[in-house]
C-alpha cells in the first residue's frame, strides 16, 4: 500500500498564509453581486452561488480525504440525498426550509451512520471502492423512483421559503444564504480539526494502530466523522436542490463524486481552503471552457492530467510556493 | 419459472461475466502490480470497438479486423503507458483516480470528434451469425456461444502464462511484492509495461468481442468500467483466479437478478409494487454482494498473498 503523505509537509508560516487565503475568498465572493450589479453580469451571481455549493461539498469531502484519509468515491450520495429530500417534500407540497433542510441533513446522516458502520471496516483502495458500491446502490434507487421522475429527474416548483416568507428566491438574498452556509461549514470545520476530536482524527489517518494502542477506539472517531461530513454533503445538497429547483440521480452518480475529488485534490488536500479554491478553479474553468468550444472536454480531460503531474499538492501549494519564491528574489 | 428461459438467461450471465473477465484480468493484474488505479480502462475496451469496426471498414474481414484492433489496442495502451501512466506509479491513488478520470473525459470526447457521436455497429461474421438449437424450440445466438468460447479460451491462455512461464512468474512475484522483485535484479520498469501491454489488450479484445452485438458508442467502457472494479475487488485484487470467479459471479447474478427480480417479487410481495422495486433492486444486487462479501472478507475472496 502507498502511504506516502498526501500533501507536503506544512512549513512554518502555512497556516497563517492559509487563512489569509480564505479570508480573501470570503471578500470575493461577499462582494460578487455588487460587481455582477454594477458589470451587468447577473448570471455571475447563480454561478458563484453554485461554486459556493459545491464548495461545502468539498470541505466536508476534505474533512474525510484530508485530514483523515478516507477517500470517499461516493460523497456525491450525500448531496444528492438532500437535494431528494427538497425535491420529494416539495411534490408533497412542502416548501417550508425549516422543515426540509433538517430533513436533509438528518437523511444524509441516517445513510452515513449506516453505510459508514461497513465501509469503515475497510481501508486503502477496499474502502474507495466500497462506498462507490453504496454510491451507486443509492444511485439506483433514485432512478428507480418512479413517482419521483425516476432517471429523468424532478423539478421543484418553487424554492424554499423560510418560516413561510418566500425570501430564498431572490437571489442576492439566496446567495448570501450560501455565503453563510459556506462560511459556517469552514468555520466548523476549522474548529473541528483543531478540537482535540480532530487531532484524533487525524492521527488516525497517519499511524491507526499507534491510536489504537492509545486508548483511542478509532473505528468510532471514524464514524462520527463520517457521519458529520455526510451531514455537511445533506446541507450542500439542500441548497443545490434550491439552486437549481430540480432533481435528479446524476447527482449521485459515481462521475459527480469523481468531480468532488478532482476538486479537493486539485485545490490541496488537507487544507480547507484547497477544497474552495479547488471547486471554484474547477466550475469555473468549466464555464469558461465551454463557453470557447462545445469540444472543451478535449482541452479539460488533458488539464487534469497535467495539473496531477505538475501541480502536485493542489493549487493552494503551487501558487503558495510561487509566492515565497517571488517575496524571496 | 420457464426452464428454457432460465437457460437462456444462465447462458446471457455466462456471457456478461465472461467478458467482464476479460476486462477485469488486465485492471486486477495492473492494480495488483503496480498498485495502480486505471479507471481509464474502461476507455480502452471502447476503443477496442471503435478500431474493429474502422478496421473492418478497411479490410471487410472480421478475422483481419480483429488482428489489426488488437494491435492497434496494444499500441495505444502502450503510448498512454509511456506518456501519461509510468509517472503515476509512484504517486497516491488519489493522483492515479484523477488523472485517469482527465483521461475518460478526453477520450469519451475524443472519440466523438473522430468517430462522431451517433451508434456505429460492427456486423457479425457471416458464418458465426445464426442461431444454435440447444433443445426444441430454444434458439440461441451463436455469437454469444462465441464469445464464452473466446473468454474461455483466453483465460486458459491466461493461466498458461501466468502459473507456467518465466514472465508470468514475474507478473506473480509483483503482484505479490513488486519492490523485492525489483530488487532481485528484474527490470521493473519493462515488466510494468509488459502487465499494461496486456491488460489493454484484453480490454480491446473483449470491445472487439462484444462489438457486434452491443452499439458502439461514446461513454460505452463507463458502465464495464465500474462492473470490473466490482468485481476485481469481490475477487482480491491482484488475483486473476478471483476475477474470473468474481466475473462469472457478477455477470449471472446480474443477468438472472434482472430477468427473475420482479417475478420473484411478485411471489411475496404484490404485483404493483414489486414491478417498482424489482428492478431498483435488480440494479443494486451486485452492488449489495460486493458490500456483504468486502464485510465478511475485507480484502476480498482471493487476496493476492503478501498484501
Amino acid at each position: 500500500m502507498a502511504t506516502v503523505a498526501l500533501v507536503p509537509v506544512e512549513q512554518p508560516g502555512w497556516p497563517l498564509a492559509h487563512e489569509r487565503w480564505a479570508a480573501c475568498l470570503f471578500l470575493i465572493f461577499a462582494l460578487l453581486p455588487l460587481f455582477a450589479a454594477f458589470s451587468g453580469q447577473s448570471y455571475l451571481v447563480s454561478l458563484f452561488a453554485r461554486v459556493m455549493i459545491f464548495s461545502i461539498a468539498a470541505l466536508s469531502l476534505d474533512l474525510l480525504a484530508g485530514y483523515g484519509g478516507l477517500i470517499s468515491f461516493g460523497h456525491a450520495v450525500f448531496m444528492g440525498l438532500g437535494a431528494y429530500a427538497v425535491g420529494i417534500l416539495s411534490a408533497h407540497g412542502i416548501h417550508e426550509a425549516l422543515l426540509s433542510l433538517p430533513l436533509a441533513i438528518l437523511v444524509a446522516a441516517l445513510f452515513a451512520l449506516f453505510t459508514g458502520c461497513v465501509c469503515l471496516r475497510t481501508q486503502g483502495v477496499y474502502f474507495i471502492m466500497i462506498t462507490l458500491a453504496f454510491g451507486q446502490m443509492a444511485f439506483f434507487t433514485a432512478s428507480s423512483l418512479a413517482p419521483y421522475g425516476g432517471d429523468d429527474g424532478l423539478t421543484i416548483a418553487a424554492r424554499n421559503t423560510l418560516a413561510g416568507f418566500a425570501l430564498l428566491r431572490n437571489e442576492q438574498f439566496f446567495y448570501y444564504v450560501v455565503l453563510g452556509c459556506l462560511l459556517g461549514t469552514y468555520l466548523f470545520c476549522r474548529m473541528l480539526i483543531s478540537s482535540r476530536f480532530g487531532r484524533v482524527f487525524q492521527g488516525a489517518k497517519e499511524n491507526a494502530v499507534r491510536m489504537e494502542t492509545m486508548g483511542f477506539d478509532v473505528y468510532r472517531f471514524q464514524l462520527i466523522a463520517y457521519v458529520i461530513a455526510g451531514s455537511i454533503g445533506g446541507l450542500s445538497g439542500f441548497l443545490l436542490a434550491n439552486a437549481t429547483e430540480f432533481v435528479s440521480p446524476a447527482y449521485m452518480s459515481w462521475q459527480r463524486s469523481g468531480d468532488l475529488i478532482i476538486m479537493v485534490v486539485l485545490g490541496g488536500l488537507g487544507t480547507r481552503t484547497g477544497a474552495i479554491v479547488g471547486a471554484a478553479a474547477y466550475l469555473l474553468l468549466e464555464e469558461w471552457l465551454s463557453g470557447f468550444t462545445e469540444d472543451w472536454k478535449v482541452i479539460f480531460g488533458p488539464l487534469l492530467v497535467v495539473a496531477v503531474l505538475y501541480a502536485r499538492g493542489g493549487l493552494v501549494h503551487g501558487v503558495d510556493a510561487l509566492l515565497r519564491r517571488i517575496a524571496r528574489d | 419459472m420457464n426452464t428454457a428461459l432460465f437457460i437462456v438467461q444462465v447462458l446471457n450471465g455466462l456471457q456478461l461475466g465472461i467478458l467482464l473477465f476479460l476486462i477485469a484480468a488486465g485492471l486486477t493484474l495492473v492494480f495488483g502490480v503496480m498498485n495502480f488505479i486505471n479507471l481509464a480502462h474502461g476507455v480502452q475496451y471502447m476503443l477496442g470497438a471503435y478500431f474493429a469496426v474502422t478496421f473492418y471498414a478497411l479490410t471487410q474481414n472480421f478475422l483481419a479486423a480483429t488482428v489489426l484492433a488488437l494491435i492497434a489496442a496494444l499500441a495505444f495502451g502502450l503510448l498512454l503507458e509511456f506518456v501519461v501512466f509510468r509517472r503515476l506509479y509512484d504517486r497516491d491513488h488519489l493522483d492515479h483516480v484523477i488523472a485517469t478520470f482527465g483521461i475518460i473525459i478526453f477520450l469519451n470526447h475524443g472519440v466523438k470528434l473522430v468517430w462522431g457521436a451517433a451508434p456505429l455497429s460492427l456486423p457479425i461474421p457471416e458464418a458465426l451469425s445464426g442461431s444454435v438449437r440447444l433443445t426444441d424450440g430454444l434458439l440461441y445466438p451463436l455469437w454469444r456461444l462465441v464469445i464464452i468460447a473466446a473468454g474461455l479460451a483466453t483465460a486458459g491462455l491466461l493461466y498458461v502464462l501466468i502459473a507456467h512461464t518465466r514472465t508470468g512468474m514475474l507478473i506473480r512475484a509483483g503482484a505479490s511484492h513488486a519492490a523485492m522483485v525489483s530488487a532481485l535484479g528484474v527490470n521493473i520498469r519493462r515488466l510494468f509495461t509488459v502487465v499494461f501491454g496486456l491488460g489493454a489488450m484484453l480490454a480491446g479484445f473483449a470491445g472487439i468481442m462484444i462489438a457486434p452485438i452491443l452499439s458502439v458508442e461514446p461513454g460505452m467502457g463507463d458502465t464495464v468500467l465500474i462492473l470490473a472494479f466490482v468485481v476485481i475487488v469481490i475477487g482480491g485484487i491482484g488475483s486473476v483466479r478471483g476475477a474470473l470467479l468474481g466475473a462469472l459471479v457478477i455477470g449471472l447474478v446480474d443477468t438472472l437478478g434482472r430477468s427473475f427480480s420482479v417475478d420473484t417479487l411478485r411471489l411475496v410481495i404484490g404485483p404493483s409494487p414489486a414491478r417498482t422495486i424489482g428492478p431498483a433492486l435488480a440494479s443494486m444486487l451486485i452492488y449489495l454482494l460486493m458490500a456483504l462479501v468486502l464485510y465478511f472478507r475485507p480484502t476480498g475472496l482471493f487476496p493476492a498473498k503478501g498484501r
